[in-house]
């Protein structure tokens, strides 16, 4: 072999060295794919900042520290006619069992030996719900009043983060709430095996409680009134959404009004949701006479909120169905509903499927408009079953949130954590259906 | 995706409809201060565990809200009580009248104190004086004759006795009524006590322009307005250790923890010294009930009575419990209810 001499000398411009400009070219493939991943890493971070100190704040709501306690159902206090009829039992309110739970706590510490030295007050341990949760026993047993029975209780709040880690014996010593000998005998009850911490599904299923008593609050009105909404969104956004972009983007002439409504669609997406909230209020509310805080109205208005962007996506969808399908049909003598319904929409189904679950689970998370038709409230009653339920009051999910922020106390803060996770565990499931809906039935041409 | 499938869903939501607004409502419904729905949560707990009645509603979103709302009409869609954390105004009784609310019944139930802590653990806040607050927060102060900015910017240049630390202070937004209060029995008085108000007056101002000069707050960053709840005054608070809040009396008895409370004129905050008055910044709170609702909606008169009552917010009742001051004329109070007084009736 002869070497063949570079008929351009010393030129560079072999494909093997890479000469000066395709260096430059390079380096600037090198830095741009250098910040796109430092976009992407931008990005990461904030979203594991965010989960790690919701997770972080959240994961303890779900366990519950619950105490044991014999509680003696003197007929003094609740009988004093001595009768049994549950009428007279019920005369008694909730305050009027507190003392029975004090002799409850007196006479665990007497069972169990403890001795500490200046305890005051020990019922303080025992959460202001198991007066609710005694009376509430006794009025469906009025033959056991005058004996004893087993309760398990929440503890308080204080009690409860003690064994979390957030309240220290140096912090309760500077606490109004908790004294050291409190969380003394605590300790003292859960070596004696009656106090425990364990799952707390009453987190899930039950009713918002009060300021007193941060540890018995639950998020089951919530996702109640959440699920509620969703059905009323569904029923309402899908069918007419569905219709609307049938009609516009399959029979509809174009001409200036269509084009003055797709405008309109399009700038209906984007406004602020507080919006529809004004809206709701001035019409579903004042106008139609509808209740307050109720799902219905609630439901009404985030279908208000969902429909352009059910419209844009089912728009979407069907425009994406090839015109071969159309004319095919149309050729063999189908007619121009016919081509539609038996050709069209079933094909871009999936689409718009995924289009509707997003547009749910938008309005599953908000919250803005909720603050005008009144259903950021305390409810502790579950709405009856549907149809009538739509119109009981109740809350929703992201509403939950923001009222227990709002609270002075700081076990609170961990329920509205814990809430925050229950929310995106549903907006997962959701987008998680919606992607698995598209991967499935999604057709490509 | 079938017609007969989706007219059948609108069908019966519209029969839901119909069926629905034929029937009552059941509950109470309540909105308004926010400094009073921690009490009105308790008390509707209890009243719905205690007796046959539904749990009333309660929602929040502040007293000139609340007002606003319970103004709008009678009728099963408007509330039937609005907590407040002030009195009525002249306006909104009007606003009412307007919209055929003309019976109205006050329900005072207890007082409410306003205290100034710092973080636990952060400089030595102990014991403040309306004056100190006043030479503080002015936006002007009269000096020699005329008036200047405020040229404090450290605590020490109020008051030598105080810690040495940048002046740095939390206090409600005016949206709030607490700011009323807060100008009234600690920045006005503050500039009374002060000789501010004097030296204004020798400078030839009139009554007026005296009081709004003494209640004009600087808006140089010494003081920041916080228009949210006190769970952001104490964020605020802890992210800011030589920072001073201003909170409710229950807020910070549930915080103690975390809260360093200061003493103000010389007293300590607590249940005692502000029913006893000694505590000079407290305000009473307020329920207000339509009186054309009883008997219409039920379990509304109970509610009342029941929320007053001295188990509920007697001396050592869960209300007092959780920091309200209970109000020494309480059996008046109830009384009022018992016999459904209006206002309008109390006046004549």
């Amino acid at each position: 072999m002869v070497d063949i001499p570079d008929s351009r000398g010393t030129s560079t411009s072999s494909i093997l060295t890479a000469d000066k400009r395709t260096k430059k070219r390079n380096a600037a493939e090198k830095r741009f794919r250098f910040y796109g991943l430092a976009a992407i890493c931008i990005g990461l971070s904030a979203l594991v900042m965010l989960l790690a100190s919701i997770l972080y704040q959240g994961i303890p709501a779900f366990t519950q520290t619950k105490v044991t306690l014999e509680v003696p159902l003197s007929a003094d206090v609740l009988d004093p006619e001595g009768n049994r009829d549950p009428e007279d039992i019920a005369k008694v309110i909730t305050f009027g069992y507190a003392g029975l739970i004090e002799e409850a706590v007196e006479n665990a510490i007497e069972e169990y030996g403890i001795e500490i030295e200046g305890l005051d007050d020990p019922a303080a341990i025992v959460s202001k719900q198991a007066s609710a949760q005694v009376r509430n026993w006794v009025l469906k047993n009025p033959e056991a009043v005058g004996g004893t029975q087993q309760f398990s209780f929440y503890t308080t709040s204080r009690i409860d983060q003690y064994y979390k880690g957030k309240v220290t014996m140096a912090s309760a010593e500077l606490d109004s709430q908790i004294s050291i000998e409190q969380i003394q005998l605590a300790e003292a009850l859960e070596e004696a095996g009656a106090l425990e911490r364990g799952f707390n599904w009453d987190f899930i299923f039950a009713p918002d409680a009060s300021d007193q008593r941060p540890e018995a609050a639950g998020l089951g009105v919530a996702i109640i009134g959440s699920a509620y909404m969703m059905l009323i969104v569904l029923c309402l956004a899908l069918p007419i959404g569905v219709a609307a972009s049938i009609y516009l983007e399959e029979f509809a002439p174009t001409n200036r009004l269509t084009d003055i409504i797709e405008v309109n669609i399009s700038n209906l997406a984007a406004v602020p949701s507080i919006v529809f909230g004004i809206l709701g209020l001035a019409i579903f509310i004042n106008f139609a006479g509808l209740p307050q805080s109720a799902p219905i109205v609630g439901g009404l208005v985030l279908t208000l909120m969902t429909l352009p962007t059910i419209i844009i996506s089912t728009r979407a969808a069907l425009k994406s169905v090839p015109p071969s399908i159309r004319d095919a049909a149309l050729g063999v003598g189908a007619s121009k509903m016919q081509s539609v319904f038996h050709h069209v929409l079933p094909l871009a189904g999936p689409g718009i499927l995924t289009g509707t679950i997003i547009g749910l689970a938008q309005a599953l998370g908000e919250t803005a408009p909720l603050l005008l038709i009144g259903m950021v409230a305390f409810v502790t009653e579950y709405p009856d079953a549907p149809p009538d339920g739509f119109f009981d009051p109740a809350t929703a999910l992201p509403v939950q949130v923001f009222n227990w922020t709002q609270r002075a106390d700081p076990a609170f803060a961990e329920r509205a954590s814990g809430a925050i996770i229950v929310l995106l565990v549903f907006l997962a499931i959701m987008n998680i259906t919606a992607i698995l809906l598209r991967r499935r039935f999604e057709r490509r041409w | 995706m079938s017609f007969v499938k989706t007219t059948a869903s609108v069908a019966i939501l519209a029969a839901a409809a119909t069926a629905a607004s034929a029937q009552g409502r059941e509950q109470v419904q309540v909105a308004g201060s926010s400094t009073v729905l921690p009490y009105a949560n308790i008390v509707a707990e209890a009243f719905g565990e205690s007796y046959d009645f539904p749990t009333p509603v309660i929602q929040s979103g502040g007293s000139s809200a609340g007002l606003k709302q319970f103004c709008e009409g009678v009728g099963e869609n408007t509330i039937d009580i609005a907590n407040a954390s002030r009195p009525i105004r002249d306006t909104e009784i009007e606003a009412c009248a307007a919209n055929g609310v003309n019976d109205i019944i006050e329900v005072r139930i207890g007082y409410d104190g306003i205290v100034f802590a710092s973080q636990q653990g952060g400089p030595e806040f102990t014991a403040f004086e309306p004056a100190q607050w006043y030479q503080a927060m002015a936006a002007e102060l009269p000096q020699d004759g005329e008036m200047v900015a405020n040229p404090n910017t450290n605590w020490t240049d109020v008051d030598s006795s105080l810690p040495d630390v940048e002046i740095l202070a939390f206090i409600p937004g005016t949206k709030h009524g607490t700011r009323e209060v807060f100008e009234e029995k600690v920045i006005l008085q503050g500039c009374e006590d002060s000789g501010a108000m004097q030296s204004m007056m020798d400078m030839g101002m009139d009554e007026d322009a005296t009081e709004e000069a003494c209640m004009a707050v600087r808006n140089d960053g010494a003081a920041v307005d916080i228009d949210g709840d006190y769970t952001e005054t104490l964020a605020r608070i802890e992210s800011n250790p030589n920072g001073v809040g201003v909170f409710g009396l229950s807020f910070y008895e549930n915080n103690t923890d975390v809260l360093n409370v200061a003493t103000m004129g010389g007293v300590e905050p607590s249940t005692e010294t502000i029913s006893s008055g000694e505590y000079p910044v407290s305000r009473p709170l307020y329920f207000y009930v339509k009186k054309a609702h009883i008997g219409v909606i039920p379990g509304l008169k109970e509610f009342a009575a029941f929320f007053v009552n001295d188990q509920v917010a007697g001396q050592g009742g869960p209300l007092a419990d959780y920091g309200l001051v209970p109000d020494p004329e309480l059996a008046q109070t109830q009384q009022k209810i018992e016999n459904e007084t209006t206002m309008s009736q109390e006046a004549s």
